[in-house]
């Protein structure tokens, strides 16, 4: 082949194939996967109405698929006794997956503790889950781009895709993330994203008896979460690291952390 | 059932035993290999730092360790993502870093730094050996009769001459001047190599006891520290090999014989030894200065400003892993080797067991940042003691446990003594 030919046909060549790749485009999971881009999930807990029954947790494990006997968990419940001397002490047995069934609370090595009534002042119970932040620190860190946030606002993990180096999960100021028992992979909350983006409640809040957990779409100005976190004074927990936390709480003690 | 509840085993919860209030997925999820990560990087930045003493600055007394420095320097290399590989839960995966690349995130760039690393490591090896390479290639094809072995020596290093047989005093001269510039380069990307693994625990923010700027820079002075050290001792245990070996003719400890080194008569040796040992420890005191200067000022800083986390961190630093922080890091592991090197009239076996204690105690370091890191809840209420499994039951507690640790430790001896059979680090220099 000379020259010349061999300059013409790759010119040829390069253009052909350009052109047809110019018809690839990237896709960035954020755009592809987001269901609804004009909807924020956000999560609202009545802390007053929460009594630890522990039904959100054994709900959530058992529609995410989260072995119940893993001492892991997407959500759970933490109780809070204040006493007298203005002591505060907590405990959250095996994420109260089966409630809080002994006034006793478990300080793991330390055993069990028994405080009297009459020297609590304040007994209550926080539920807890992922704060789908609207800066997630764990998706800042993940090395490989597996963990990734939707335009409606949750933050999802591409079990295909995740290492299981455990940054995101030394990355989180809430401890919402572990390695899944049988996948090896990061885990955490979605709000149940399967349910949510069809219309359908998280399996917490549909298995909470006191309505103690909600689940809403902050961009509604109509949806009743919207109108609480306007009108009302929630709170969120941990603000101080910047990371802007979208469950609210309503109730929240300074204790609370 | 048993079978089914082992398997329900969540990773961290073998060795994570917790104590009052702790989140429910909180467990000492970074355990013994991301302990040894930073350690041997930091051995690796070290020792290259240590030979470039001599390439760049000109150092004539640490010519001979120079070399030895670099060999083994490029044999740590590869055991510095040892621990990685074998900490990932889905360790196969771990090219996805290459692959698609996050970065905002600060481990997203390691692979990137570190192949940067290794091709100026080995260009560099290859500039120092280039001659060697040659006249290598030349002795074996004069010999007639040659052994398997040496065959094989010949066929490797033709491939690793790259088709030179350049041996003209200008190409020696543009040798000489590819060193100085590939370990003037070297320095600034090692110091990033390890820095940046400071930068991925001080960025932490969620972390109380990681989160500070000071991070990056504590941890290049402690490699650096760590890595002299550690080329103190390797160099004075080989050369000790060397000359046992020597008087008694194994050949089997002497590998870089095959590739017909030089003199290695033992009273030859020992010269060497004591000069290169010592001249070396002047080097490490400096070092070490500013190391622990700048961990005690974090400690002081934490301390007095007093931050919402001082208490729990108060508890860690001054209870719960006091005699790790006090004892073995900073007693055993950086005063009492510091007091050694001082004292006049240091021998060789004196400043190697001063370098050993060095080496525990930037291990200690280690142990306490990332382990302390993770000895305390998220909500500063409750504590985690980590327990290193040391009998496995399984994959997992094998390699993140004892074996797992025997492994990374032994694997860089073991590169070494192939390494050393191509390129003798012990062969010396002619002056010209």
């Amino acid at each position: 082949m000379k020259r010349r030919d061999f300059l013409k046909k790759s010119i040829i060549f390069v253009s052909g194939a350009g052109l047809s790749l110019s018809a690839l485009e990237l896709l960035n999971p954020r755009d592809l996967l987001a269901a609804n881009p004009e909807v924020r999930w956000a999560f609202l807990v009545d802390t007053h109405k929460c009594v630890g029954c522990g039904f959100c947790v054994k709900a959530c494990k058992i529609e995410n698929e989260i072995p119940l006997p893993a001492n892991v968990t997407r959500t759970w419940v933490e109780r809070y006794v204040i006493t007298e001397d203005g002591e505060v002490r907590m405990d959250s047995p095996k994420g109260a997956l089966h409630g809080f069934t002994s006034k006793k609370l478990d300080q793991n090595a330390s055993g069990m503790l028994e405080i009297p009534d009459e020297e609590t002042t304040q007994e209550f119970f926080v539920p807890k889950l992922c704060n789908q932040c609207d800066k997630p620190p764990c998706v800042q860190v993940c090395p490989v781009g597996a963990t990734y946030q939707t335009n409606d606002g949750v933050v999802l993990v591409d079990r295909s895709w995740c290492i299981g180096c455990g940054y995101c999960i030394m990355g989180c100021p809430y401890g919402v993330r572990f390695f899944h028992p049988e996948h090896h992979v990061a885990d955490k909350c979605t709000f149940c994203y399967h349910r949510i983006t069809e219309g359908r409640k998280t399996a917490c809040t549909q298995a909470c008896p006191f309505g103690a957990r909600k689940i809403g779409d902050l961009k509604d100005p109509e949806d009743p979460i919207t109108k609480t976190v306007l009108n009302q004074r929630v709170g969120v927990l941990r603000d101080e690291y910047g990371t802007e936390p979208h469950v609210f709480y309503i109730g929240l003690n300074k204790e609370v952390r | 059932m048993v079978e089914n509840m082992a398997q329900m085993m969540v990773h961290g919860e073998a060795w994570t035993v917790k104590d009052l209030f702790v989140l429910p997925n909180e467990y000492v999820y970074w355990s013994i290999q991301i302990v040894l990560y930073p350690y041997m990087t930091g051995l690796v930045a070290g020792a290259f730092v240590l030979s470039s003493l001599y390439h760049v600055f000109g150092v004539e007394k640490l010519r001979e360790i120079a070399r030895f420095a670099l060999v083994f320097s490029f044999a740590l290399l590869p055991v510095a993502m040892l621990p990685l590989l074998l900490h990932l839960q889905k360790p196969l995966r771990g090219v996805n870093v290459l692959v698609t690349p996050h970065f905002t995130s600060a481990i997203s760039a390691f692979g990137i730094v570190f192949l940067t690393y290794a091709c100026i490591v080995a260009a560099e090896i290859w500039f120092v050996y280039r001659t060697f390479i040659i006249d290598s290639i030349n002795r074996f094809e004069a010999k007639k009769d040659r052994r398997a072995i040496e065959s094989l020596m010949l066929m490797i290093y033709r491939i690793l001459a790259l088709g030179t047989r350049d041996k003209s005093p200008e190409a020696l001269e543009k040798d000489h001047k590819a060193v100085k510039f590939l370990a003037a380069l070297g320095i600034p990307v090692a110091c990033f190599l390890h820095g940046y693994a400071g930068f991925i625990f001080g960025s932490v923010k969620a972390n109380a006891l990681w989160m500070t700027p000071l991070m990056p820079v504590i941890f290049i002075m402690s490699a650096v520290v760590s890595g002299i050290a550690l080329c103190i001792v390797s160099y004075a245990a080989f050369m000790g090999i060397r000359r046992w070996a020597a008087s008694r003719n194994k050949t089997v400890l002497l590998p870089d014989r095959l590739a017909g080194t030089g003199e290695t008569t033992e009273n030859h040796l020992r010269g060497i030894q004591s000069h290169e040992v010592k001249s070396t420890s002047r080097y490490l005191l400096l070092f070490m200065v500013l190391a622990i200067s700048l961990e005690l000022l974090d400690v002081i800083f934490r301390g007095y400003t007093a931050v919402k986390s001082w208490d729990i961190l108060r508890d860690v630093i001054y209870e719960h892993d006091f005699v790790k922080i006090f004892v073995l890091q900073y007693g055993i592991g950086n005063v009492l080797p510091f007091i050694m090197l001082l004292l006049p009239g240091i021998t060789v076996r004196r400043a190697s067991v001063a370098c050993l204690l060095v080496l525990f105690g930037v291990f200690m370091m280690r142990w306490n940042v990332v382990i302390g890191g993770q000895a305390f809840s998220l909500t500063f209420a409750g504590f985690m003691h980590y327990h290193l499994p040391i009998i496995p039951h399984n994959y997992e507690t094998f390699k993140e446990g004892l074996g797992g640790t025997l492994v990374v430790f032994s694997a860089p001896f073991i590169i070494f003594y192939f390494l050393n059979m191509i390129f003798p680090a012990f062969i010396e220099e002619e002056t010209n």
